[in-house]
């Protein structure tokens, strides 16, 4: 046992093996993408950078009903609400949402009526102050205008599961 | 000879060493892009391909960021001790270069003694290590100093076996003439690497673990030590340390061909081959042992620090020691000893 073991040992057999299956590895594919280059896939449930939706003529879609306010986990939602100046309508007048706090649990968007308040499919959303995370409504609504086509294929494609 | 004459062969020298150490730090600067490469792709990574095409500007890119960094010198440093490290370390490193014979003359110093002066100054790099960790006043440090210490001591014995092995053979302490011992019409087989083969594995081996290279890189094993003697180092002198490694490494692959792989000969010692300028044969030579090393840190896992010494002193050493013995009596029973 031992007289084989040295043997084994002198004869770098270990060594060599190793290195065989080292160079099978070598030539092998990568496993690994060109990540800011190209993107890895992403499930249409994603849930991602927060975006406020509009409907095709405009208006925003958010009643302020405050459903994602009082079901938000970690108590990142801010809204108040009040007539809008020009028609009288319920409105949000202020919608924060403290991206610091947020856990992208993705419970705003289940409790939302009216599919207003999405997770939308953008992760690269990093910033150089924490001032910068703390969305506002403005901020919410260009994020809607910027996804909305890939948050609308993405609500299609999931919708016969819901 | 006259006063211009001595000033003309200083400059002539000063110029000869400009170009080697430029030549030579821009190949280890895609030597280091090869070896994360390699390492990447044994990994199935991509490692570095955004800097240049395919990377290639990778390490150029590293020096201007390193160069450009605040170096950060610990409060309780000793502060003098702490910069000259690094420039001891890569000083010397950079000086082994000095007797290589890259090609048939090519050595800027071809000296009679050219192997016992790359042993001391490769000796003499475990200084840089120690003043390092010992002025750097952390405890990861200065164990990581003491670690590369004992370490290199001992495998220096057992190069230092493997070395008198080749000598035995070639007659010679001069790297030339090491390399022309090896030039005989067998071409490849007539290299030391075939006949004193397990020889090569020991220094190959031993260089390993000589330049602080995995599995052998318990001085910076970054799962205990965090960077070992290099931990307090950032900027300039950190890159001065990586670089002395590296010109330390790619010594070892220029030792190892010289001393083993036929230094600038042909691999097939007949015409076509042998019009490839030597030079080229000792780039490819040197790049084969570099690749190898790369491998080794790719597919091997570290050791722990028992078993390092247990190789050193209860394997490598008798085993060196015994061929030493071994090949004398050979070579003095069969007459084909230099100079017999």
């Amino acid at each position: 046992m031992k007289l084989d073991q040295v043997a084994r040992g002198l004869l770098l057999r270990e060594f060599v093996s190793g290195f065989i299956l080292a160079m099978k590895y070598f030539f092998k594919p990568k496993a690994t993408i060109n990540y800011p280059f190209e993107m890895g896939h992403r499930g249409p449930r994603f849930r991602g950078e927060h975006a406020l939706r509009r409907y095709p003529n405009g208006e925003e879609r958010c009643i302020a009903c405050k459903l994602c306010e009082a079901i938000c986990p970690a108590q990142a939602i801010t809204i108040e609400a009040g007539p809008r100046r020009n028609d009288g309508t319920r409105r949000t007048t202020r919608y924060d949402i403290d991206m610091v706090k947020c856990i992208y649990c993705g419970m705003c968007q289940e409790a939302c009526p009216v599919d207003a308040i999405v997770e939308g499919p953008n992760s690269e959303f990093s910033v150089e102050t924490r001032e910068e995370l703390l969305y506002d409504k403005q901020k919410l609504l260009d994020n809607g205008d910027r996804w909305e086509r890939e948050i609308a294929r993405n609500i299609a494609i999931d919708a016969p599961y819901r | 000879m006259t006063f211009w004459e001595t000033v003309g062969l200083v400059a002539l020298t000063a110029l000869k060493s400009l170009v080697l150490l430029s030549a030579l730090l821009v190949f280890i600067a895609y030597a280091l892009l090869a070896d994360r490469k390699i390492w990447a792709a044994v990994q199935l990574r991509r490692g570095p391909n955004v800097v240049g095409p395919f990377g290639l500007f990778q390490s150029f890119a590293d020096l201007i960021k390193f160069v450009i960094k605040e170096p950060v010198i610990p409060a309780g440093a000793n502060k003098a001790i702490f910069l000259l490290a690094p420039m001891v370390f890569a000083t010397l490193a950079l000086a082994s270069w000095a007797v290589i014979p890259l090609a048939d003359g090519w050595a800027i110093a071809d000296i009679n003694v050219g192997i016992t002066y790359i042993f001391a100054i490769s000796s003499l790099g475990v200084y840089g290590v120690i003043m390092g960790g010992w002025a750097s006043n952390s405890k990861y440090a200065f164990l990581g100093a003491l670690r590369s210490a004992a370490q290199m001591i001992s495998y220096e014995v057992s190069l230092g076996f493997v070395i008198i092995c080749v000598l035995l053979c070639a007659g010679s302490l001069n790297l030339s003439r090491i390399v022309m011992a090896q030039d005989t019409s067998l071409g490849l087989f007539g290299w030391y690497w075939f006949w004193l083969f397990p020889m090569f594995v020991v220094f190959f081996i031993s260089a390993l673990a000589e330049t602080n290279r995995p599995p052998f890189d318990l001085p910076e094993a970054e799962s205990e030590l965090v960077a070992g003697y290099m931990v307090e180092y950032s900027s300039t002198p950190y890159l001065l340390f990586m670089l002395g490694e590296y010109v330390a490494i790619m010594t070892m692959c220029a030792l190892g061909t010289v001393l083993f792989l036929g230094g600038w000969l042909s691999p097939i010692p007949f015409a076509p081959f042998t019009w490839v300028p030597g030079l080229i044969w000792f780039a490819l030579k040197a790049s084969f042992l570099f690749f190898m090393i790369a491998m080794v840190k790719a597919m091997v896992p570290r050791y722990r620090y028992d078993q390092l010494m247990r190789l050193g002193w209860k394997v490598f050493l008798p085993l060196s020691l015994v061929s030493v013995v071994v090949v004398a009596f050979v070579l003095k029973l069969t007459g084909l000893a230099p100079g017999a």
